[in-house]
């Protein structure tokens, strides 16, 4: 009875071993075999995060920080971890805020996300706002303290050249630059940050966390032996004077044009300035886009920079480069005279000169000095007209390849983007104007700077250095090194030196002696510096502007270039000012203040009055305005159409929507496209006062 | 045998078994304890943590044990309906009084400590249905009889249903095993193993099918025994009478149990067993396209296990069982720490550690002299298998999700106790194998 059946504990037994083995291979295909489970284990304790590096910063010549980080906090707070006990007054105190705000800020914050997510509540704020919390955290669990760098300008100026950092949009990173970057990263939009932006970006590290359910962060997964470090920036250290550059941008204050200056041996740039302008703190910090739509929508066109983009006749500085080419070519010495009366007549129809005193164009010297525009004229004819020449055609060729190694009519290449080539007129820009039937009368005035002939104010300075230094220039560029390294892969362009077209050093004394006689006694006696041989030209540029399809006179631009002192130059300038009257006037005074400031380290008590005096003057035509606000009233009218066209049903379909409008994708000037609804103002003068 | 000699009476202890229950303990221990170490634990030695407190409970086990151990072994036997009987009025008390947890009032709360008699009624049951079933009046062959056994086995499940505590109602099949052993015809075996099969294949297809499939298989297994049926026309009658009962049983019962009697979540852990979405017939309005909680449990302890691999992430390394991806890990979920931790060779040698312990009490089982003690270590063998099989089974997804505990593994007082106890009541029968005990 006891062993009722002996059998069945062995199949029980079997039932047993049975499961046992079929648990194993269970779990021999959930374990060792790949399958989804094991994929999912990562994906959901893992969580991979992205250590950005500080940027780098921006030195300048004497060693001081014209480009920063400063550390400002967002306040973020997890509801979860408040106590009951939490002093909101104290708390409100502390941060200088309304304590009714914030109740009503975090209620909807916790509505919002929830009470275990951690939430930002105050975003950017400055260091000294957080000072007195962060001394007393422990009293606030729950509250932390994220810091959240930002780009501060502490000398206020520089917008055009440095740029900004943004957010990178969706289009910039489909772009094969920034396939490195994931949304949310920040990058250079204008300037040096954008053109050094792989060196000021730094590498990014990346830490590999454990996360436990709730997305809270446990530690590091696999004690960071995935991890990988941020390695900071590179900081850039730059030729430019930031005093130079301080002291250049108040005087150009409230008046369109440009200043540069540049380090003739060097290329370096000692000072740039576009204006107006804004303070590039601006756009950092909160306000970031609110400020940009305003800067956006300013009529005079903040954002942008005259100094590389826009192209100006050059006038009469323009001319110490038509005699370089005429002696060069050999079609006149440096003792060649011409007998202006007043006018060049040999075309016919009179070109004015200013001086008709017998004998102000006597020589080569004399001709510079008085800005002789019969003289010019005359050159240049003689240059294209030259018998070495077949003809008028193979004549303005042959200029345009000594323009070419000027570095004109084509961007030079300095380290900014959005740089213009301006522009020289071609054989068949002519061919196109007197239908195949013109010769060198038809061009004359090229000789003096005026017509077809338009350069960028980079250009101008450049050709100072070019003759600064007797014959050669290197491209001009902001950085001289980065991080310590002035040899890096990326300066490499900067450092070849140009020689152009192999001009006898003779023929630049001609010329440079010429130079100085504009300020010793030709046409800018008020650019003289004591002790201090400073070559210049002054250059008083006839122009047009077009509206409604009338061209009409515009007040002259008073343009200006120098270099100082005469042996072995230190600093080279040029400096237009548009629609202000004479050279001597306005450019003429800020471009000798700008060297003095530079070679003598302070200005000299009795020129202080002139510094503020070019502070204060407003030079900005009513005619920027008027044009500014048709433009935005056609803008508006198109607009306008458009919407009634989608209201009426005729709705434009994807495609036509993302493809952008072909005008502005012509003119290039995606900043109008922006301006259309915004109504006029005079932002740059409420930021330069 | 009231006196003990302690040379001989050592060397009849079975040290296999002993052997197996403490490295079992000691992987539960170790389980528990990586589950609650963090990098900011801080000492071992800290009575608020799990870990402390099951060793404590291994302690109060180990004084348990050796009290058993030196008692006389005629005591189990004599005390079996004493202790059922309390057992029973431990549930009915629980039923009233007990404190609800996570819907289910199966904790009676006396101070501050916590019981849960419906594990505690293993054992009684255990031993009640041993001493039954060993009694000389009882002849297991009479069908009376084994009602009265079933009935035994089966009393306390219902009152634990009532406290709606399915999973460890469930338990109480297993003695099933117990009682197949000791003569329980095979076609009550069959009749279980059929029903289930019926179930799982009525949930798996839809119904139409079904049916025609059993008339299809009906109709086939007439036609290729037709000359046996000519002989014996009755052979014919009982497969038409079986394909009708599978019929009513799949067409009307199973849909009756599952929109009327089962509840929402129960008829949810059935179909996450099989591997399916619960149909909307069943979901009673309930299914929203959200993940329900017995998937989610199922779907992290997966990952758990699955991300261990083949050698396991290393001791205090399980970086899913640690950040509490896996819920309830302490309790139902414990594999998952095993798995995650020592990986395939970790997990399959405590599946063998666990087959072994199976196989060694049912080898100690066919030893013993005594019709008492072969009972009632079938009775554990089986309680055991059943708490392996479902809970080892629900962790990696091939069983349903019903919260009972991995035996002297998983954290938990009155479970551990139970096995302990049960365990060394068996070793100390084992040690008077050669007694017959009524």
């Amino acid at each position: 009875m006891s062993d009722f059946n002996q059998r069945r504990s062995i199949v029980m037994q079997t039932l047993v071993m049975l499961v046992g083995v079929i648990i194993i291979l269970r779990l021999l295909f959930l374990q060792v075999f790949p399958n989804d489970f094991k994929i999912a284990s990562e994906n959901q304790a893992v969580k991979r995060k992205i250590v950005q590096p500080s940027r780098g910063l921006l030195i300048d010549r004497n060693n001081k920080t014209i480009l920063k980080n400063n550390m400002y906090y967002d306040i973020r707070f997890q509801p979860k971890k408040l106590k009951s006990n939490f002093d909101t007054v104290r708390f409100c105190r502390m941060l200088n805020i309304d304590q009714q705000h914030f109740d009503t800020l975090t209620y909807q914050k916790i509505m919002l996300n929830g009470w275990n997510r951690t939430i930002t509540l105050f975003k950017n704020l400055p260091p000294e706002g957080v000072a007195r919390l962060q001394e007393s955290m422990s009293d606030f669990p729950g509250i932390e303290l994220k810091e959240n760098p930002q780009r501060i300008y502490p000398y206020k100026v520089g917008a055009p050249f440095i740029g900004y950092i943004n957010e990178v949009s969706k289009e910039m990173l489909e772009r094969e630059k920034y396939k490195d970057y994931r949304r949310g990263d920040v990058a250079g939009i204008t300037g040096l940050e954008n053109y050094y932006e792989k060196e000021l970006r730094g590498i990014p590290g990346v830490q590999f966390l454990l996360q436990d359910v709730r997305q809270r962060v446990v530690g590091s997964y696999k004690n960071g032996a995935n991890d990988s470090l941020a390695t900071a920036g590179k900081n850039l250290k730059l030729y430019l004077d930031i005093e130079l550059q301080k002291l250049t941008e108040g005087m150009m204050a409230n008046k369109l044009g440009s200043a540069i200056a540049i380090e003739p041996e060097t290329g370096g740039i000692l000072a740039f300035v576009s204006s107006p302008t804004y303070d590039p703190n601006l756009l950092t910090g909160n306000d970031k886009s609110a400020n940009f739509k305003k800067i956006l929508a300013d009529a005079t066109k903040l954002t942008f920079n005259r100094g590389v983009s826009a192209k100006y006749p050059p006038g009469s500085t323009f001319k110490p480069v038509t005699a370089l080419v005429g002696l060069d070519m050999g079609v006149i010495s440096s003792s060649y005279g011409y007998p202006c009366g007043g006018g060049y007549y040999a075309c016919g129809k009179k070109i004015g000169c200013t001086h008709y005193g017998g004998g102000h164009a006597a020589n080569l010297t004399r001709a510079i000095a008085n800005s002789c525009n019969a003289y010019f004229c005359h050159v240049f004819r003689l240059c294209v007209d030259s018998p070495n020449n077949k003809n008028v055609r193979v004549g303005l060729k042959r200029w345009r390849n000594y323009m070419s190694d000027f570095g004109l009519g084509h961007p030079i290449g300095i380290d900014i983007p959005a740089e213009r080539g301006g522009n020289i007129p071609t054989v068949d820009y002519f061919d196109r104007m007197y239908a195949s039937n013109w010769n060198s009368c038809n061009m004359s005035i090229l000789g003096m700077g005026q017509g077809e002939l338009e350069l960028t104010p980079l250009q101008m300075a450049n050709s100072m250095c070019i003759i600064a230094n007797r014959g050669f220039y290197r491209v001009p560029h902001f950085v001289k090194a980065i991080g310590n390294d002035s040899t890096h892969k990326k300066l490499q362009p900067f450092l070849e030196k140009k020689v152009v077209a192999k001009i006898n050093p003779n023929d630049f004394e001609a010329v440079i002696s010429g130079m100085r006689g504009v300020i010793e006694y030709g046409t800018a006696r008020g650019a003289r510096i004591r002790g201090i041989e400073v070559c210049g030209k002054t250059g008083t540029v006839e122009n047009y502007t077009r509206l409604n399809g009338k061209k009409i006179k515009q007040k002259n631009h008073s343009v200006f270039v120098a270099f100082a002192p005469k042996d072995n130059p230190k600093i080279a300038v040029a400096v237009i000012v548009e629609n202000s009257g004479y050279g001597s006037q306005w450019a003429g005074p800020i471009a000798s203040l700008m060297m003095e400031r530079y070679l003598n380290d302070t200005i000299k008590g009795g020129r202080r009055y002139l510094v503020n005096r070019m502070k204060r003057a407003r030079i900005i035509p009513r005619i920027t305005y008027i044009k500014d606000s048709i433009e935005k009233n056609a803008r508006r009218i198109k607009y306008q159409k458009w919407l009634d066209s989608v209201k009426s049903g005729k709705k434009p379909t994807v495609e036509e929507q993302r493809k952008p409008n072909p005008d502005a994708k012509n003119k290039k000037s995606w900043w109008k496209v922006w301006a259309v609804v915004e109504p006029k103002n005079k932002l740059s003068e409420y930021y330069k006062s | 045998m009231s006196t003990i000699n302690p040379k001989t009476y050592l060397k009849k202890i079975d040290g296999v078994l002993i052997l197996l229950y403490l490295l079992l303990v000691a992987i539960g221990f170790i389980s528990i304890y990586a589950v609650e170490h963090t990098s900011q634990s801080q000492g071992f030695f800290q009575m608020d943590r799990s870990y402390m407190r099951q060793l404590i409970f291994l302690c109060i086990g180990m004084l348990i044990s050796v009290v058993i151990l030196f008692t006389d072994s005629k005591t189990f036997p004599n005390l079996a309906f004493l202790s059922y009987g309390v057992g029973i009025f431990l549930l009915l008390i629980t039923l009233v009084l007990g404190r609800e947890v996570n819907g289910s009032s199966s904790f009676l709360v006396v101070g501050p400590i916590q019981i849960q008699p419906a594990e505690m009624v293993k054992f009684f049951t255990a031993l009640v249905l041993a001493k039954f079933l060993s009694s000389v009046e009882t002849n297991y062959l009479d069908k009376r009889n084994r009602y009265i056994a079933m009935g035994l086995a089966l009393f306390p499940a219902v009152i634990i249903l009532l406290q709606k505590e399915t999973g460890v109602a469930l338990v109480y099949f297993s003695f099933f095993l117990a009682m197949y052993r000791e003569g329980l015809p095979n076609w009550i075996l069959l009749l279980g193993f059929g029903l289930i099969f019926l179930t799982v294949a009525t949930l798996l297809m839809s119904q139409m099918v079904f049916a025609i499939l059993i008339a299809v298989v009906a109709l086939f297994v007439i036609f290729s025994n037709r000359k046996k049926i000519k002989k014996k026309k009755s052979y014919l009658f009982n497969t038409i009478g079986i394909a009708v009962v599978a019929l009513i049983f799949s067409q009307v019962l199973v849909p009756f149990t599952f929109t009327k009697v089962l509840k929402a979540y129960q008829v949810e852990r059935i179909y996450t067993m099989i591997g399916q979405e619960v149909p909307e017939v069943y979901s009673q309005g309930k299914d929203n396209g959200i993940e329900s909680a017995a998937e989610y449990n199922v779907r992290q302890s997966k990952i758990a296990i699955a991300s261990g691999g083949f050698l396991g992430k290393g001791f205090l390394n399980g970086e899913q069982t640690k950040n509490d991806w896996v819920p309830e890990q302490r309790t139902d979920f414990i594999f998952c720490s095993v798995a995650e931790q020592f990986g395939f060779l970790g997990s399959m040698i405590l599946v063998i550690l666990y087959m072994a312990l199976i196989l060694r009490i049912s080898f100690i089982a066919e030893r013993q002299r005594s019709k008492f003690s072969r009972v009632f270590a079938y009775g554990l063998a089986g309680i055991l298998f059943f708490h392996v099989l479902i809970n080892l089974g629900m962790t990696i997804g091939i069983a349903p999700v019903i919260g009972i505990p991995l035996p002297l593994v998983s954290y938990g007082g009155t479970s551990l106790l139970t096995f302990t106890i049960m365990i060394f009541v068996l070793i100390r029968l084992d040690a008077d194998r050669s007694m017959i005990l009524r």
